[in-house]
């Protein structure tokens, strides 16, 4: 049995779609202690001991079966520096699920900074699902500091999806990779800020290895006075495949700097950017509208939709 | 019924006014087929936009089912029975054909009704449902999109603005079945269309022709058409290449 209230019980709704204990191997951490934990005969989950975190080790071979390591934090004033390592055994088929939700009622900043480390073995294939949420009318800061690494060895492939869409006040999300002979990776970031919040995402890729290729996509608004930087770079060390895309919304004040950056380091190195940031079109809401939406209902459609 | 009174529309041309609309009149009844034809700049998409509601008249009113909507939102004509065609449809990143054909229904429709109002239009609705309605669908889809969410609206008054452009000859084919089926379903409902295809004046009930923002002529098929035949307000035909895909067979 989960020892969380309510609130903590909603935040995991929110970042992890978790109802109740999830299938397979767990690890929920509530407010620096951990909450429930269960490994399985192909993942074992320990604690480290010098640092807080975990250990998170996937057999090789393991098909099919699921990791949720979410993170909920109601108490305001606790700062937090996690960090947790994963060892993708080879051939390996997994689903992991991490996240952080925030509820800060208080006058002081609730800040989480989880810093994962994956090592995927040859020809693994990860699908890793990170959501952060904030909550809370207290006047503290929610702060998130996500550090993604990913090592990834021959022939594996790493879908990330990344999504923060409401009430995390401040972030800086770094994101690094390092990839081997046709490994792939794909990121999918959906970012929504709004009031005075401030996000800046930070991806390096390098391809190393021949074959090896990475897609980086960004879709995010910036509503009120937030301001967003998109800083992706893609460093094509061999005969490599490389896109980076950012494509954003801006209302009211919402500022955003996208960055995109190429480095070709080898003669077959093949990259690509895209970015563009525009306003909702006055024909979109207009279309919408004529379908029998308010502006406010078409502007809402409009970016749920962008961000779905 | 829609019924325009002494409609006049100026915008801003430099220091001086410039009337696109000039103190037009007209009745459209319920039951009927009207097209608006005209020669290129005579004020055909402006009056379809004040109709909507997307731009607003510098005089006169507009009264739709009994009520005076000249001051009305595009939204409160959507809702009180008011379809509008786009000319350049819109596109919307991340919004899928099923999404705008539940909207434009104003209700959750199940995807099998929503693949009716494809159908209708000549798409394979099992390729267009999950669609999104971005920039990967060509000019012509995207068209016949745009009116299966006018047909979902099961609207009182449909408005088309120059339904046939961007399209191919074998859409176009298709598209005045559309007219047809919706005409002999219409009853108490009209549909206006912006038009100068010779082919769509052929199935109108009453044309009207614009002319530099003014009502040139205005009556029944029988008494107008003759006289436009080969002028610019009744085209022959003229196509682009659709490209392959664009067609009804799943």
């Amino acid at each position: 049995m989960l020892k969380l209230d309510e609130i903590q019980m909603r935040l995991l709704r929110e970042v992890a779609d978790l109802h109740s204990v999830p299938e397979g191997a767990y690890n929920i951490r509530s407010n620096a202690h951990s909450a429930g934990r269960q490994s399985t005969a192909n993942i074992e989950i320990t604690p480290k001991t010098d640092v807080s975190g975990l250990e998170i080790r996937i057999k090789p071979g393991t098909k099919k079966e699921s990791v949720h390591i979410p993170v909920v934090l109601t108490q305001t004033g606790l700062k937090e520096v996690v960090y947790n390592d994963f060892f993708v055994g080879e051939d390996a088929d997994v689903v992991i699920v991490a996240g952080c939700g925030i509820d800060n009622c208080g006058a002081q900043d609730a800040q989480h900074d989880g810093i994962h480390r994956f090592f995927v073995g040859k020809n693994a294939k990860v699908k890793y699902v990170e959501k952060h949420y904030g909550s809370g009318e207290g006047s503290g800061k929610r702060i998130l500091n996500p550090v993604t690494e990913v090592y990834q060895e021959a022939g594996s492939y790493v879908e990330m999806e990344m999504v923060q869409i409401k009430g995390v006040d401040d972030t800086e999300r770094t994101t690094k990779a390092e990839l081997a002979e046709n490994a792939k990776l794909i990121v999918r970031e959906r970012l929504m800020t709004h009031g005075d919040q401030r996000a800046v995402s930070v991806y390096n890729v390098a391809l190393n290895g021949d074959g090896s290729s990475a897609d980086v996509v960004s879709r995010s608004v910036a509503k009120g006075n937030s301001y967003q930087t998109f800083d992706a770079k893609i460093a094509g060390n061999a005969p490599c495949h490389g896109h980076t895309e950012c494509d954003s919304i801006i209302m009211d004040n919402g500022r955003i700097l996208a960055v995109p950056g190429l480095e070709a380091n080898n003669l077959d190195a093949e990259l690509f950017h895209e970015a563009a940031i525009g306003k909702i079109a006055g024909d979109q809401l207009i279309k919408l509208m004529t379908l029998g939406l308010t502006e406010a209902e078409a502007e809402e459609q409009i970016i749920n939709g962008f961000l779905q | 019924m829609l019924e325009l009174q002494n409609i006049s529309f100026q915008v801003a041309d430099g220091s001086a006014d410039k009337e696109i609309i000039r103190n037009v009149s007209l009745t459209i009844p319920d039951g009927r087929l009207a097209v608006i034809t005209g020669p290129n700049g005579g004020g055909k998409s402006t009056l379809a936009r004040l109709i909507a509601g997307i731009e607003r008249p510098t005089e006169g009113r507009i009264f739709f089912r009994g009520e005076d909507v000249t001051e009305r939102s595009i939204t409160e004509r959507a809702r009180m029975g008011l379809a509008y065609a786009f000319q350049q449809p819109v596109r919307f990143k991340g919004i899928h054909v099923l999404d705008l054909l539940r909207i434009a229904a104003g209700k959750r429709i199940a995807t099998a009704d929503a693949c009716e109002y494809l159908s209708a239009v000549g798409l394979c609705a099992r390729d267009y449902i999950g669609r999104e309605v971005n920039a990967s669908l060509s000019g012509g889809e995207l068209k016949r999109i745009e009116i299966a969410t006018v047909l979902a609206r099961n609207a009182a008054l449909a408005v088309f603005d120059e339904p046939e452009a961007g399209i191919d000859l074998w859409s176009f084919q298709n598209l005045i079945a559309v007219f047809e089926t919706m005409r002999a379903q219409m009853k108490d409902r009209s549909i206006l269309i912006i038009s100068h295809q010779e082919r769509i004046l052929n199935i109108a009930d009453e044309i009207i022709v614009l002319k530099d923002g003014m009502v040139e002529r205005q009556g029944a098929r029988e008494d107008v058409l003759p006289a436009l035949i080969g002028s610019s307000a009744a085209v022959h035909g003229c196509w682009k290449t659709e490209p392959k895909g664009a067609n009804a067979t799943c």
